[in-house]
């Protein structure tokens, strides 16, 4: 197995130092290490690549509790393979696939096949998110343990796309998973108030036609499931967290001391509704842009702890599904390669967070919502080499055409963006070295 | 102008008036025996309905003919939301015919704006009403439709009274006429007026009756009796009782006020036989400015600054 030294690079933003990876795991740390430090094990290689980390920092390996890979069934869009190859391309270790495949992966077979191609693509670790209710129906539990028990282990379940509306179907989710540790992962949209919704709900959207998605669609299913977590004292993990109000009920719910964990998209904390009066589609996602304040709500909350992480919600389309008129086209933005970035550009340089901060919401806190023992690790000696080496000195123009999606609905295509993912490590292993996969 | 008409918002005071002025001088030609004009021989506008609309599409087939234009009409019932060929694919292959206007119908809001940003086709693209969002010409042939019996629209109160929510023709019209100088009213019940609508810069208001005797003009929306069931309101007949405009409500109006309708009518729901047949209502002349208006807008879109009126077409949209 190679080794890889790293020289003079920043950890999480500290003193430069030295890295070593090799075996699999941080070897060494500090400056002055060499290949054969600590080299007493036979298997040990006693030379490899040195990288100059210069101006770099080093992260623990991202992990995403929020991608679509769509495979099975629609693999036009992404495969399990390029999908994480783009994962690994943004700084990615390890991503959870979100349930909402054709067929719906709400069965112990279906999170198998996903975990499985995972392992067989190599680039990043795919954990497989169950479905809630089978066929993401809303009617029925799905067998939660059995694809808890899988070869997959599923610990996040939901029914992304798709809220868990009925109360009481939620109230037995929160209850259920609670038997191996399992988390709801609840796409919060009260489906009534969504009828038709085709953008944020607000000025922009009378002035335009197009059918409100109000916040307190998202706020109302959000605060009704904090209540309901807390009764049954279950873990409840709240998606794309869109809206100042909901920023407010989430923290409200961690003041109390209920057991609630929410995220925010790069998207809704760099985007805004006022995109939407171009009517060009690359701009529609569920949940919808929202406005300034509510994306100003979010980078606070991101900022405080109050929301736990960022996700990227990369979710692949066609490209006849965004090349059309705005109601007929699909739900969506691609995410893995710009969210590092995105987050540098929103929390990092504005001061908000620091790399240590960055780890915490992109590494460590994702890792333990999903109950991933292998990833969010810090980089210490012994760790899993779970490693990316970004450079925030740099700027560089988004080309939809280059990315290693399938797909290439990125709303950031042409639009300058800070910093550079130069290296990704997954358990030493480089997935991608001078920013190119390996 | 500019080289599309997507929105009331696309017009200035003074390309709305060139509207205005140009229409008026080939309404004359509606009372010729030859009700024809050589100006766009040569060219082809294409009607491209996705949604049917008799009334409007017929109104645009006659103004294209009588400015002597080739008309396609291309029925395309059911978009690319119902299965149909999408809208990209329809629209390559008008391209491909050499048409020169695209007069678009669609039930998706913002679908002529995709059609003339996208770089799907180079021909001018005119918004015959898209979802709920607008339909600029016929704010444009009501305001023409109010000048000519009012005069200069400064200052003039009108009330513009139903399904403000769902109607594209509200939204042209309180653009257009704020632009033309006019004030406006929208009336309805609070859950058919759309969110942020405080922006708009119009008055707004839940009470009809309050409104009725400063109107110098009274357009009332259709309301489909649908909408009831979605509880926008409780039933048809309390709708009509608050602010359906009937003959008691009609004497309440000043001597010079007139009544408008875009059509088609709901009689008994938002308006009542006795109104729409009473002196006061200009409906049927709507009819008739509404092919006047249409020339106007096809003509300054496609021959630009020659001929009768002279205009300086800019293109401010490249």
């Amino acid at each position: 197995m190679s080794a890889y030294l790293v020289t003079n690079v920043s950890i999480l933003g500290g003193e430069p130092t030295d890295l070593l990876l090799r075996d699999g795991v941080v070897a060494a740390i500090g400056s002055g290490v060499g290949f054969e430090t600590g080299a007493s094990a036979p298997s040990s290689t006693t030379d490899g690549e040195v990288i100059d980390g210069t101006g770099l920092v080093a992260l623990p390996g991202l992990v995403d509790l929020h991608t679509h890979l769509r495979e099975p069934g629609r693999e036009d869009a992404e495969t399990v393979e390029s999908g994480t190859r783009a994962a690994a391309l943004g700084g990615f270790t390890a991503v959870h696939a979100m349930a909402n495949t054709e067929p719906v992966a709400d069965t112990a077979g279906v999170v198998e096949q996903v975990w499985r191609l995972g392992r067989e693509a190599g680039y990043c670790d795919v954990y497989p998110i169950g479905a809630v209710t089978v066929g993401l129906a809303g009617e029925q539990l799905a067998e939660l343990g059995a694809m808890a028990d899988s070869a997959a282990r599923v610990r996040v379940f939901s029914d992304d796309g798709k809220c868990v509306s009925d109360a009481v179907l939620m109230r037995r989710a929160l209850e259920y998973v609670k038997a191996f540790d399992g988390v709801i992962a609840q796409h919060a949209q009260e489906p009534r108030l969504t009828e038709g919704a085709q953008m944020n709900e607000g000025e922009l959207s009378g002035r335009l036609g197009l059918t409100g998605w109000p916040a307190v669609a998202e706020e109302a299913i959000i605060a009704r499931d904090c209540l309901l977590a807390a009764h049954v004292g279950s873990r409840l993990h709240v998606c794309h967290v869109s809206t100042a109000g909901s920023v407010e009920i989430v923290r409200d719910a961690k003041r109390k001391g209920w057991n609630v964990t929410a995220e925010a998209c790069p998207h809704h904390l760099l985007l805004t509704d006022d995109l939407a009066e171009t009517y060009d589609p690359i701009y529609k996602v569920n949940p919808p842009l929202r406005s300034r304040a509510d994306t100003e709500a979010l980078r606070a909350g991101l900022a405080d702890g109050t929301i736990d992480i960022v996700a990227t919600d990369h979710a692949p389309h066609p490209h006849e599904d965004k090349d059309c008129e705005w109601a007929a086209a699909a739900f969506g933005m691609l995410g893995l390669e710009t969210a590092l970035s995105i987050v540098q550009e929103t929390m990092v340089d504005p001061g908000l967070l620091d790399w240590a901060g960055v780890a915490e919401r992109m590494s460590y806190a994702p890792a333990r919502i999903g109950r991933v023992a292998d990833h969010g690790q810090p980089i210490e000696v012994g760790a899993p080499a779970n490693v990316v080496l970004y450079d925030p000195s740099v700027r560089r123009v988004v080309d939809a055409a280059s990315s290693a999606s399938l797909s290439r609905n990125t709303p950031y295509a042409g639009r300058e963006l800070p910093g550079r993912v130069v290296a990704t490590f997954l358990r030493g292993k480089a997935t991608v070295l001078d920013g190119r996969l390996t | 102008m500019k080289r599309h008409l997507l929105s009331a918002a696309d017009l200035t005071r003074d390309d709305a008036e060139l509207v205005l002025r140009t229409a008026e001088e080939l309404r004359s030609l509606a009372d010729r025996p030859i009700k024809k004009l050589p100006a766009l021989r040569g060219r082809t506008v294409v009607n491209l309905f996705f949604e049917d609309s008799t009334r409007t599409r017929i109104s645009f087939e006659a103004a294209a003919k009588r400015l002597s234009a080739d008309v396609i009409n291309f029925s395309a019932k059911g978009s690319s939301l119902s299965k149909g060929e999408s809208l990209k694919d329809t629209a390559l292959t008008l391209e491909a015919m050499g048409a020169d206007a695209v007069v678009v119908r669609h039930g998706a809001s913002g679908a002529p704006h995709r059609l003339a940003h996208s770089g799907w086709v180079r021909s001018s693209v005119v918004n015959a009403g898209d979802g709920t969002h607008e339909h600029p010409t016929q704010a444009l042939l009501d305001a023409f439709t109010m000048w000519r019996h009012l005069g200069a629209l400064d200052g003039r109160r009108v009330a513009i009274v139903g399904d403000v929510l769902h109607s594209r023709v509200a939204r042209s019209n309180a653009l257009l006429l704020q632009t033309l100088g006019a004030e406006v009213t929208l009336v309805a019940p609070p859950t058919l007026l759309p969110v942020g609508i405080d922006t708009w810069g119009v008055e707004t208001s839940y009470d009809l009756d309050a409104v009725l005797p400063k109107a110098d003009v009274v357009m009332m929306l259709r309301v489909q009796r649908e909408r009831m069931n979605a509880s926008f309101f409780p039933t048809a007949r309390e709708y009509s009782r608050r602010y359906g405009l009937d003959g008691k409500r009609m004497r309440m109006l000043q001597d010079h006020t007139i009544v408008m309708h875009p059509g088609p009518m709901v009689r008994g729901m938002e308006i009542t036989a006795d109104v729409a047949d009473s002196d006061r209502s200009v409906i049927v002349e709507q009819v008739t400015n509404g092919v006047a208006v249409r020339m106007a807008v096809l003509y300054l879109l496609l021959s630009g600054a020659e001929g009768v009126t002279g205009t300086d077409e800019s293109e401010n949209d490249a």
